[in-house]
């Protein structure tokens, strides 16, 4: 990976100036506008709009990982076993839906704005996370579980000192999928009014401003593949913590 | 005849197989035992060139194996592995019938061989035929591996630790049906395993491995009574080799005149079944039948000198 | 899990918990507005109880079907039958329906809209999850789940065309641009299965080398799965620039329909996303042949082709043809995006539906694509269940 060491520092610093400094840019993006028109987006502050694309995933996804996460624990129990193959369907169907038809068929139900975008990207997030965990909580070893139980762990205590450490790094490739699919979607948000980094390449789309639309693509591009990079890291080292 | 000159294999600095001359006669088992590392399945693996020999030769009945293609080598060349090896996807007379179609033959001439090769492993064609691996049992697989391996009638037959998935009562009978198929059929075969029983059960000859050198090419009975090694000694047994050895002779080597008392043996029962029914029972002599009619005795007197001889 | 399965039957006596749950919810749901009717096709509707809905004679069959097919619903036994009070819950909603918008438009404007509202969603999503219950535990095989999918359909056709739904605001929406709508199925039909089958092209030799080569597996695939996270409106952007390029500065490029706006940029990113799925399952699918039958392979005398065609591809066809399975479900998604750079499909409507607030013209470009999903995903799996190399694998 001596690649990364150099190509990570550099994106990172790409994506800060891009988003602090565009007017640094604009030598670059000149030959991209049309005539006249501006070359650097200046409607809102890029800061703001990266911020606000960032908070929408973030809470989003965090609100979907409690949720699925939870219902994950609820039908690996022997209570909620008789929930499994409904969950199984709804998890299988429910990947079928396109986010972007999540996200239209959410505003007549919720009118425009930041709600309809939260919502698609709440429900779309629940899959992932939810199939995943379920996944890791019905195939850790069963020597292992075996084991919680004679060393006399009641149901609770087995939960969280056993299966959820266990089952942490599966999760967490859940969660991952899930961001990147958030990301994605939160940028067609901003066809449906939310602030999203989406909305400067739909400005750049609606003036026929190739300037616009590279920018924001650009921007858009390296948020994603530099969390992408980083939610990857993070689930090696804690795959590697717990021994896979 | 397969002759192996001086062999040779390095990978890097190690090396796995250091210049290893050996001879196996037509219509013999010879097998190659060893420890793990001991370079016994990349001897094995050079002989049909899965492996390239670093230097050294291979001849088949005085044709060196580098006249020919690798895979057209291969062919001619049957190979059985532990674990079996089938094509999940195929049914057992596709399996079976996989090098011969390889090999052009025809549909029905290879149903034909199909059909005799199950027979003579005592699976009923018509029951096992159209049937997937994963619904047999492990012996089953096991022995549908190697009539695999025979299927094209191949001049010999390499099979690497061929019975190590199976269970010990299954293996016991596994190593029956190959011997009793190799003296019906007069193949050649060279068998890899880590077992010593196993090898003194099966070969005509033992060949052992350490460290990638061959450190004793012999009979069982050679192995047993003068191991030319410590640690060959070490894989016979000490405590065992009396024992051992007996199990290799027959009681039609003892027989005499007489009568004995309690259940009668057939004579080519080994002196160490003899032995140990005399001790069971008490009995000084054990009655022998030849084809089932009485025809003399063998006794615990003749036994143990017969094993103090090599003592 | 069957002992889990058993003392949670035994904490419900007999009553299926998912169908106490689908029960209570389709119940709920028959108390919340089952259609609106609005005066034209931008206002917001006044929404509608299903006991408003007609007559109380021609809403009572309905009802009735809807009720019997969740009580039907409860059992923990005979699917077939719960599977079956499923299709006459979905044949109530309809017949409500039928019913409830011609009697609601005979007293209203020459503008007026009806469509169906949250209740009738909510009960169509009920019904369809307690068939797919029922379904999932029959466990059919692929010529059963064939034959159902291609009833379903032939049913939805037929209703479609006997012109019992046209009052519907979306009919209506439809009629004024079925010309149109042709036009962009076709479209989006092209760019999802167009971009799947250059990326086969692409992708399957690209599979086999790196199956063959680890060197290649391991610089490429990293790329690939970054060039999958990046977003899609930013992937279709990206191209915009790149393709525009080529098409002024490569000659004859513009005359094959290569330009910055349009169906090619559409095409090109779809076909980048659906790269990672086919090399990626081609590698995985290639490398999952048991190790023992592929050294079996060898040592038996089959040359490297031979190994591939007989071994390898035909035990990972499945995996292969699950990586094909998400990249369709995957691009017909995505090909709604094309929509907002003029490259067709039914993205056209949505985008123009969020631009006018036309609900119902929103719909009509995402409802059509999320059953195309839904209908490729299907077929798919049964492509794939028909594959499995061994009987056994598909018990």
């Amino acid at each position: 990976m001596r690649i990364g060491t150099v190509l990570r520092p550099a994106l990172v610093l790409l994506l800060v100036a891009l988003v602090l400094r565009p007017a640094w840019f604009t030598p670059l993006f000149a030959p991209l506008a049309p005539a006249n028109a501006p070359v650097i987006y200046e409607r809102s502050s890029l800061l703001s709009l990266s911020l606000s694309h960032l908070g929408l995933v973030a809470a989003a996804t965090a609100a979907a990982t409690l949720v699925a996460v939870g219902l994950a624990i609820f039908v690996t129990r022997p209570a909620g076993a008789a929930f499994r193959p409904l969950s199984r369907t709804i998890t299988n169907m429910g990947q079928t839906f396109p986010p972007v038809a999540v996200l239209a068929l959410a505003v007549p139900a919720l009118g425009f704005g930041a709600g309809p975008t939260l919502v698609a990207l709440f429900l779309y997030g629940l899959l992932p996370i939810f199939e995943n965990s379920v996944t890791a909580l019905s195939t850790l070893p069963p020597a292992t579980m075996e084991a919680a139980r004679g060393i006399g762990l009641n149901r609770w205590q087995r939960l969280v000192r056993v299966e959820l450490p266990l089952a942490l790094p599966v999760m967490l490739t859940g969660i991952r999928l899930s961001v990147v699919i958030a990301l994605g979607t939160a940028t067609i948000g901003s066809t449906v009014a939310a602030r999203t980094l989406g909305e400067v390449i739909i400005a750049g789309l609606l003036t026929n401003n190739t300037a616009f639309v590279l920018q924001g693509g650009l921007i858009v591009g390296l948020f994603a593949v530099l969390i992408y990079d980083a939610l990857v890291q993070l689930e090696t080292r804690l795959a590697r913590r717990a021994g896979a | 005849m397969i002759e192996i000159d001086r062999i040779t294999k390095t990978y890097g600095d190690s090396t796995a197989v250091d210049g290893v001359t050996m001879t196996a006669e037509t219509g013999t088992i010879t097998v190659i035992v060893g420890t793990s590392g001991s370079g016994k399945t990349t001897l094995l693996r050079m002989i049909n060139r899965l492996e390239e020999p670093s230097s050294g030769e291979v001849r088949i009945n005085g044709e060196s194996t580098r006249a020919t293609k690798p895979h057209l080598l291969r062919r001619r060349i049957g190979y059985a592995i532990q674990g079996h090896g089938l094509f999940p996807h195929h049914t057992v007379g596709r399996n079976i019938g996989a090098v011969p179609q390889l090999m052009g033959w025809k549909k029905d001439r290879i149903r034909a061989r199909v059909d005799e090769l199950l027979s003579l492993f005592s699976m009923e064609p018509d029951a096992f035929r159209d049937r997937y691996p994963a619904e047999l049992s492990g012996g089953q697989q096991q022995r549908v591996g190697v009539a695999r391996a025979l299927a094209s009638r191949p001049d010999l037959l390499l099979m690497d630790e061929p019975f190590g998935a199976l269970d010990p009562i299954i293996r016991a009978r596994a190593q029956d049906d190959l011997r009793r198929i190799q003296r019906r059929l007069g193949s050649t075969i060279l068998l890899v395993t880590h077992d010593m029983e196993e090898a003194i059960r099966l070969g005509d000859r033992v060949a052992v491995m350490d460290g990638g050198r061959l450190v004793q090419h012999a009979t069982p009975a050679e192995i047993i009574a003068q191991p030319a090694t410590p640690l060959v000694a070490d894989m016979v047994g000490d405590v065992e080799r009396p024992l051992r050895l007996l199990s290799l002779i027959p009681l039609s080597e003892l027989l005499e005149e007489g009568t004995a008392p309690g259940e009668a043996m057939p004579a080519e029962a080994s002196l160490r079944d003899a032995l140990a029914a005399c001790l069971w029972s008490g009995r000084s002599a054990v009655p022998v039948t030849v084809d089932g009619v009485p025809s003399g005795r063998v006794t615990f007197e003749a036994i143990r000198a017969r094993a103090e001889l090599h003592a | 899990m069957t002992a889990a399965g058993r003392s949670a039957g035994r904490v419900a006596r007999g009553i299926s918990p998912p169908g106490a749950l689908f029960a209570v919810l389709g119940l709920a749901a028959l108390l919340v507005p089952f259609m609106t009717i609005a005066a034209n096709r931008i206002v917001a509707g006044e929404g509608v109880m299903v006991w408003r809905l007609a007559t109380p004679a021609a809403a009572l069959p309905g009802v009735a079907c809807i009720v019997a097919a969740l009580l039907v619903g409860l059992r923990t036994h005979g699917q077939p039958l719960r599977l079956a009070g499923a299709i006459l819950g979905l044949a109530g909603l309809l017949w409500l329906l039928v019913q409830g918008a011609p009697a609601l438009l005979a007293d209203a404007g020459d503008y007026a809209r009806v469509s169906p509202a949250i209740g009738f969603w909510c009960l169509l999503v009920i019904l369809m999850l307690l068939m797919a219950d029922a379904l999932a535990q029959m466990t059919p095989g692929p010529l059963a789940r064939t034959g159902l999918l291609s009833a379903v359909l032939g049913a939805l056709a037929l209703i479609l065309w006997s012109g019992a739904l046209s009052p519907l605001s979306i009919l209506q929406e439809h009629a004024g641009r079925s010309g149109a709508f042709a036009d962009a199925a076709l479209r989006h039909l092209a760019l999802a299965f167009g971009s799947l089958a250059v990326a086969g092209a692409i992708g399957f030799p690209l599979g086999i080398l790196c199956h063959r080569r680890s060197g290649l597996r391991a610089s490429l695939l990293p790329v690939l799965s970054l060039l999958q996270t990046i977003p899609s409106l930013a992937m279709f952007g990206l191209m915009i620039p790149i393709l525009g390029w080529v098409g002024d500065s490569v000659p004859g490029a513009q005359a094959l329909g290569i330009a910055g706006i349009g169906f090619a940029p559409a095409f090109l990113a779809l076909v980048l996303y659906s790269l990672l799925p086919v090399v990626g399952n081609t590698v995985a699918g290639l490398a999952a042949t048991p190790p023992a039958a592929l050294d079996a392979a060898r040592g038996m005398g089959m040359t490297p082709g031979q190994r591939l065609l007989r071994v390898e591809l035909p035990l990972g066809l499945p995996v292969i043809l699950t990586g094909l399975r998400i990249v369709l479900v995957q691009n017909i998604g995505l090909a709604v995006i094309a929509g907002l750079i003029g490259g067709g499909g039914f993205g056209t409507f949505v985008f123009q539906g969020l631009n006018q607030t036309a609900t119902d013209l929103i719909l009509l470009g995402a409802l059509p694509t999320v059953a195309l999903a839904l209908c490729a995903a299907i077929v798919m799996d049964i492509l794939v269940d028909l594959t499995r190399p061994t009987p056994k694998e598909a018990a």
